[in-house]
């Protein structure tokens, strides 16, 4: 490595040259247009810090006990005899002990840190992916199997699924899948679009998985066969562990695609990290910061599964 | 042992129509070591593949130790599993290791447990002298070991019959000796034994029948002294006077 970069030294600085070019290029135009960077508005979508507006939920006295400087205790005795017990700012307080309050009161606030929208945008959009990855590889399985099947039932089906899947766009198909589908069946938002995506890669890794299977060497079917093994015990023991194998860099690549499509699921409102992205933007007008902010981190959801796959791949390769 | 009847098969390649086997019929004894010969393209490798439907047959009738392959209601995974077949291309499973090669279909298709399939698999490692191999990976091992180890993984189902087509083509000239002398004791334990090959020495030493084989058709049959002594046929004459 080191030996490397002594020799094209010369290269590796006109790379980082081209890089800061590109950057200080993005960062004169956007001075063009007058936009204000506003970096510090987007962290508290990743997690948010701040007070929240406590109120009461009905008629009734407070008692109020003081904890430390900050934080008293609160306890609302309803009138119907019920109890809760806040833990509240000092300084938010709005009533005090003994007050008796009615229902919508403010009463105080209290501080909250959660994870905010950006972070759950980016766990459903994780959730989609690895729910209709799961999917996607189980029917991938099955149509690789039936596109190589002698069987014209199994083939001609796998084949039309194919070419149907293959020859429209994703988009319509959340759409139908959505609207259609999902109406008939009465699936949520979340089901519709996990299945349509799973159902669109399906075929993609189908596709893949033929592949993989047509690629090990006919003997090894013959000679599976030979030992008396049957068509489906020489494709589980035999054929199948090869051809997985083989095809593990194309459907890594399938499963990142498939992570970057699960953002057009975002149209029929399941909020995933795009959506998410697009309600903050509502919300600050930082349009060009949230949008980098979400393109890193599909780039670090993707990235990551690359390192990983690349990990068992290297595992699986000691008997090459 | 093995009935032969009147056996076709065609294959079509684009246009042309391929005759493999046009015909064929032979009877194999139990215990007998048949040497199939004749020039490449002269359907020795179809014929062989035949015996085990590996290639469907379009005509005619294959009887195994009294099973009909042809009929319907054979289940030819059975008596695949009596039938050995050892291929030019070794064919070994190149994920599993050289144990696990030949302990596969023993567990599988004879329902043995791990440790009875593992004992049996060993022994005929040490059989075909590759025992120290055993925890190897196909790749890791020369020509002559895989086809051993391809050997001992066929014989692990304890065939009634073993199928050899062209073992050693496949090999470096010095690995084809090693191959040769497990054949050659496993036909003097008896084993029945088809083999197609074009070592003529092997075939004159230890095949008590030779059949030669040209344009999908059985021209000649006799034991090994007739074949090198005084073969009839024209046809015959000229091959082994090439290859000799």
């Amino acid at each position: 490595m080191l030996k490397d970069v002594k020799k094209n030294l010369i290269w590796y600085i006109a790379l980082v040259a081209v890089i800061l070019a590109t950057a200080f290029g993005a960062m004169k135009m956007t001075e063009r247009i007058n936009y204000e960077w506003y970096w510090g508005r987007v962290p508290q979508y990743f997690v948010f810090s701040g007070d929240e507006d406590q109120f009461a939920d009905g008629n009734g006295e407070a008692v109020i006990e003081e904890i430390d400087m900050d934080q008293s205790k609160v306890i609302l005795e309803y009138d119907n005899g019920e109890k809760d017990t806040l833990i509240l700012l000092q300084d938010s307080l709005m009533i005090e002990d003994g007050d008796s309050f009615s229902e919508g009161d403010k009463i105080g606030a209290i501080h909250v840190v959660r994870t905010g929208i950006l972070i759950e945008g980016l766990i459903t959009t994780l959730e989609l992916s690895l729910y209709s990855g799961i999917i996607a590889l189980i029917i991938g399985l099955f149509i690789g199997l039936a596109r190589v099947s002698k069987n014209p039932l199994f083939r001609g089906l796998a084949s039309i699924y194919v070419e149907v899947i293959r020859g429209t766009p994703l988009l319509v198909q959340i759409f139908i899948f959505y609207f259609f589908v999902g109406t008939v069946l009465d699936f949520s938002r979340f089901t519709a679009g996990t299945l349509a995506l799973a159902i669109f890669a399906g075929a993609y890794v189908g596709e893949i998985i033929r592949a993989g299977i047509q690629a090990v060497d006919k003997g090894q079917m013959e000679a599976a066969r030979s030992l008396g093994m049957n068509y489906m015990e020489a494709m589980i023991h035999i054929i199948m562990p090869q051809a997985l194998k083989r095809v593990l860099p194309p459907l890594a690549g399938q499963f990142i695609s498939l992570i970057k499509d699960s953002s057009l699921v975002s149209v029929i409102a399941i909020t995933d990290l795009t959506k998410a992205g697009r309600e903050v933007i509502t919300s600050t007008f930082a349009t060009f910061e949230i949008w980098f902010t979400i393109a890193g981190m599909y780039l670090v959801l993707t990235f990551t599964l690359s390192m990983i796959i690349r990990y068992i791949e290297r595992r699986f390769s000691v008997s090459d | 042992m093995i009935d032969i009847k009147d056996i076709c098969k065609t294959f079509y390649v684009g246009e042309t129509v391929i005759k493999a086997v046009d015909h064929a019929s032979y009877h194999v004894d139990q215990g007998d070591v048949v040497v199939i010969i004749g020039p490449s393209g002269s359907g020795k490798s179809s014929f062989l593949r035949c015996l085990n439907m590996l290639e469907e047959i379009d005509s005619g009738k294959i009887v195994i130790d009294g099973v009909d392959l042809t009929d319907k209601k054979t289940n030819i995974n059975k008596i695949r599993a009596e039938v050995g077949m050892v291929f030019q291309s070794f064919n070994l499973f190149p994920h599993k290791s050289v144990l696990e090669n030949v302990m596969l279909a023993q567990k599988i298709v004879r329902k043995r447990s791990k440790t009875e399939a593992k004992e049996i698999g060993m022994k005929l490692l040490v059989k075909v002298g590759i025992e120290e191999k055993a925890d190897a990976y196909p790749n890791q091992l020369s020509g002559g070991q895989k086809q051993r180890v391809a050997i001992a993984r066929a014989l692990a189902m304890n065939p009634k019959v073993m199928l050899f087509d062209e073992p050693t083509s496949a090999l470096d000239p010095e690995m084809v000796g090693e191959v040769l002398d497990v054949m050659k004791s496993l036909a003097r334990e008896g084993m029945t034994m088809v083999v197609v090959t074009h070592e003529m020495g092997f075939a004159r030493e230890v095949a008590d029948k030779v059949i030669m084989m040209d344009a999908g058709q059985i021209l000649e049959v006799g034991d090994p002294e007739h074949f090198f002594t005084n073969p009839t046929h024209k046809r015959t004459q000229a091959f082994l006077s090439q290859i000799i």
